[in-house]
């Protein structure tokens, strides 16, 4: 299914010395390939030959909510009236972009109960960040000197990465039953508290029922409780974090809102809040003024900036576009991810794999491959050999609660058809022969990387080749 | 669906959100109709109908510039392969992005001088924010030193990044030369803070001054470059920085201010205190070369709480758009276009001259310069909108009547003739 070649680097395809000893400027080398458009572009199609993408097929990367992404997101962004727009551009000459901006945070306000957006933050984790920092301005407003932020164990690692980074000091409480542990978090909340970060569903896919306990507990601390988006995808339309009782959610666009990944970025993290917070949002903030739009900087409460500009504008359009594409029906996107997810589940319990704190999921789930130790298979080794049945292996080894964790997240996009086929896959890996298993992959342009390798010995540049 | 419910024996959907409370079910949501791709399409062209590019309002706009992109690395970025993947976790199922990435690195590192680079932060911004923060987390000390002349939105999200770890952040003046003056001291200085060209445009070409602040203070340099800049100046190794930034524009189309791309290399004595995902090479089952994700442990998803940074999606597909101009301008060209913005650039420059726009600073600059205008900025502005044109940025904050303007290969002579003219008329 892959190209199985090998590509030589960049600078072994071409002259490389780049003396330039003819010109009169003070840099006489540099150390660039020189090579023809045609010798470029045959590099670059190469490389992407041994690259995985969705259009290659199923992608149940859980908790990262790989949806299909459709082609009509990346013909609405090649319009040159944005991609040779200035961001410091006349308000009056921009006034499509503001009025995409401002239609989109009210799209996202409507979707998650919010009552105000930034498209600021340009991912999930800065959205967090972005979050973390508000909290501290709401409480240093008010003369409150609070000090920690609890995450449950399940949580991504960006809840605690980013509350440290804010300043916080993090209070981790262990989980019960596959969600919040009620006794853990009264146990944990107190005057200090300033937030409680938490994803719901949560990371194991699980609806944590008891949000509304959860929310008063919170409140009665006198703490925000911060809404981690990256599961979104299981319940628009159906709840929303607002009437949950949230005080501030982030978005993730480049998951629940269809675009691209990009191999790692650029995605979205819009960042939404209550009533109470909006003045401590990020500027600028998109206002209406008369009959257009304009940029208001004039907010002393405000946090600041958190990016250079308003966002990565050319993501929130695409996501633009698909909730304008979507609309009122973005609840059937939950409701077949969610349905998808729980066929998924039920028919790997069928063929003997284990779903730790079984019960009903949203929209991902997560089975333990514990069992496969005592044959000297791992998750890691199953992973491995999906590649070779052509399927992208899920998220391993997360959340840290489950041993030997394989988390399962198919989305709405994927057809019986597909779910089918990778359990066959599923159900025969479990009755090959442990070397296969553990020789994974074999139908790689690579056999398995030795990643230990890469620590010991830090090959970081094809000068240190 | 029908046949999967009755698989799960189930009845209706609604079964399956019976973990919500009652309460707390929304039930739909009130959003437009859905609509056909050509309905989208053709709303979003005529919202955009009201912005005016580059072509139809031509501007001089500093920090983020108008740049020709060849059209091969649309192509590039384009393969689904790169752009619907995920972060490269399985490096057997990544290797071309892996590759890629670490080809992106190595451009960095040439293009820097420095031994490592990370596959992105999401901004120069940002950059600095996390350049800030590794810089007390070596050094044990709070105070960073910057430039009391750089662009405000730069500053702001720094003392953001900064806020955390109660980080001071101090001003420096610039001296009549417009670069900032370097004779502070004191051994409580966690990192200095230089831009070059900096905020004015201006080259710093102060070498010897600049290499032996370490050894004077013990805090580290930190140099905010511009890629094509270095096409034709000493890389910030050649004065010893010890973490370089910058905006890595280079492929990037403007999108009016973002996805953007920040760069961040470093000394590699300072690898395990970096900010970000990193690329290594190492070798398959069968020893032969391959790529992958490497010292993760610095990383949220292993470190947690303890990470050096908290980021997680960054801007990997940016950095491949950087690697594919770079690789189709190569060495060559790529001086060649810095050339080209520098002639531009002076030409521009010297035309204002000659029509009484003054120069506050006699220095060497790049594709970026300051003039003061016969009227206030703003003014000039709004009289140059009038006529279907922008001109730069006012900067009355540093410079009295002051305005920076950027100037690159887009803007051809006619179009800086007609402007200075355009500008005579305004003014006048």
């Amino acid at each position: 299914m892959m190209a199985s070649h090998r590509e030589p680097l960049l600078n072994e395809l071409g002259k490389r010395d780049g003396e330039h000893p003819e010109t009169d400027v003070e840099r006489k080398k540099l150390p660039l390939p020189d090579l023809t458009e045609r010798e470029v572009m045959k590099h670059f199609i190469h490389l992407s030959q041994m690259n995985y993408g969705i259009d290659c097929g199923f992608y149940p990367l859980g908790s990262c909510t790989m949806k299909y992404n459709m082609k009509l997101l990346e013909r609405v962004v090649k319009n040159e009236r944005v991609v040779q727009v200035h961001p410091l551009q006349d308000e009056s000459t921009v006034q499509g972009c503001l009025h995409i901006l401002h239609h989109l945070e009210q799209m996202l306000c409507e979707i998650t109960g919010m009552d105000a957006f930034s498209l600021q933050p340009c991912a999930g984790a800065h959205g967090e960040f972005t979050g973390m920092l508000m909290t501290r301005a709401y409480f240093e407003q008010r003369g409150e000197h609070r000090t920690e932020v609890i995450v449950p164990d399940s949580a991504h690692g960006t809840n605690p990465a980013s509350a440290k980074m804010a300043g916080f000091d993090v209070v981790e409480i262990p989980s019960k039953d596959g969600m919040v542990d009620m006794d853990a978090l009264e146990h944990a909340l107190s005057e200090q508290t300033a937030a409680f970060m938490l994803t719901n569903p949560n990371t194991l896919g699980i609806f944590e029922k008891d949000i509304q306990l959860i929310a008063r507990k919170v409140r009665e601390a006198g703490a925000l409780l911060y809404y981690d988006g990256a599961n979104l995808n299981a319940i628009m339309g159906k709840t929303s974090p607002g009437v949950m009782g949230f005080d501030i959610v982030h978005v993730n666009l480049h998951k629940t809102f269809g675009t691209p990944h990009g191999g790692g970025g650029p995605g979205a993290g819009p960042v939404g809040v209550r009533e109470h917070l909006e003045e401590f949002l990020p500027v600028p903030r998109v206002v209406r003024q008369g009959e257009g739009y304009a940029l208001d900087y004039e907010r002393p409460r405000s946090i600041g900036k958190m990016s250079m500009f308003y966002g990565n504008f050319a993501v929130l359009l695409r996501a633009y576009a698909y909730i304008l594409r979507k609309g009122n029906s973005l609840q059937e996107v939950s409701e077949r991810a969610v349905v998808n997810a729980n066929y998924l589940m039920e028919r790997l319990r069928s063929v003997g794999y284990d779903v730790p704190f079984y019960r009903r999921r949203m929209h991902e789930f997560v089975l333990s491959l514990a069992s496969l130790k005592k044959k000297g298979v791992r998750a890691l080794d199953v992973a491995k050999r999906l590649l070779d049945y052509g399927f992208h292996p899920p998220t391993i080894y997360f959340p840290l609660i489950v041993e030997e964790a394989f988390m399962v997240e198919p989305t709405e996009d994927e057809s019986r058809e597909t779910l089918d086929s990778f359990v066959n896959a599923m159900d025969t890996i479990v009755h090959e022969d442990e070397n296969i298993v553990r020789g994974a992959p074999h139908r790689m342009p690579v056999k398995r990387v030795n990643e230990g390798q890469a620590v010991r010995n830090a090959i970081l540049t094809w000068k240190d080749l | 669906m029908e046949d999967m419910l009755t698989y799960l024996g189930i009845e209706s959907i609604d079964e399956l959100f019976e973990d919500i409370p009652e309460k707390m079910r929304t039930g739909g949501l009130a959003l437009p109709d859905a609509m056909e791709e050509r309905e989208v399409e053709e709303r979003i062209r005529a919202l955009l109908a009201e912005n005016k590019s580059f072509f139809e309002m031509p501007s001089f706009l500093p920090i983020l510039k108008p740049h020709y992109i060849p059209p091969a690395v649309d192509e590039i970025v384009a393969r689904q392969e790169f752009y619907t993947s995920y972060t490269p976790y399985q490096a057997e199922a990544s290797q071309g992005m892996l590759q890629a990435l670490f080809e992106y690195q190595s451009v960095v590192a040439e293009l820097t001088g420095m031994e490592v680079a990370n596959v992105s932060m999401y901004d120069s911004a940002t950059a600095l924010g996390e350049a800030a923060l590794m810089a007390h987390r070596i050094t044990g000390r709070k105070k960073i030193l910057v430039p009391r002349a750089m662009f405000w939105h730069k500053r702001s999200v720094l003392e953001n990044y900064a806020r955390g770890a109660a980080l001071e952040i101090i001003e420096i003046d610039h001296g009549e030369d417009g670069l900032m003056k370097l004779n502070f001291s004191g051994d409580d200085i966690a990192a200095i803070y230089i831009e070059n060209p900096n905020f004015f445009g201006i080259i710093d070409r102060r070498y010897d001054e600049l290499s032996k602040i370490k050894e004077r203070t013990g805090a580290l340099l930190i140099a905010g470059i511009d890629p094509l800049h270095l096409a034709l100046f000493h890389p910030p190794s050649h004065y010893h920085a010890d973490i370089v930034i910058g905006e890595g524009y280079l492929g990037n189309p403007m999108n009016f201010g973002g996805p953007l791309l920040g760069i961040f290399a470093s000394k590699k004595q300072y690898l395990r205190q970096m900010p970000g995902r990193i690329i290594g090479a190492t070798v398959d089952r069968e020893g032969k070369r391959a790529f992958c994700m490497t010292l993760q442990t610095r990383e949220q998803h292993i470190r947690r709480g303890k990470a050096t940074s908290n980021i997680c999606s960054n801007q990997a597909l940016c950095c491949i758009s950087f690697l594919a101009y770079v690789a189709l301008l190569g060495s060559g060209g790529l001086r060649g276009v810095a050339l080209q913005n520098m002639e531009n650039a002076h030409y521009m420059a010297e035309r204002l001259k000659e029509v009484g726009f003054e120069m506050p600073f006699d220095a060497p600059f790049f594709n970026e310069f300051v003039v003061t205008c016969p009227l206030e900025g703003k003014e000039l502005n709004k009289r140059l909108l009038a006529r279907g044109m922008y001109g730069g940025l006012p900067i009355d904050r540093y410079v009295a009547k002051g305005m920076l303007f950027g100037v690159t290969e887009m803007h051809t002579r006619e179009l800086m003739d007609e402007a200075v003219e355009t500008m005579v008329e305004v003014v006048a």
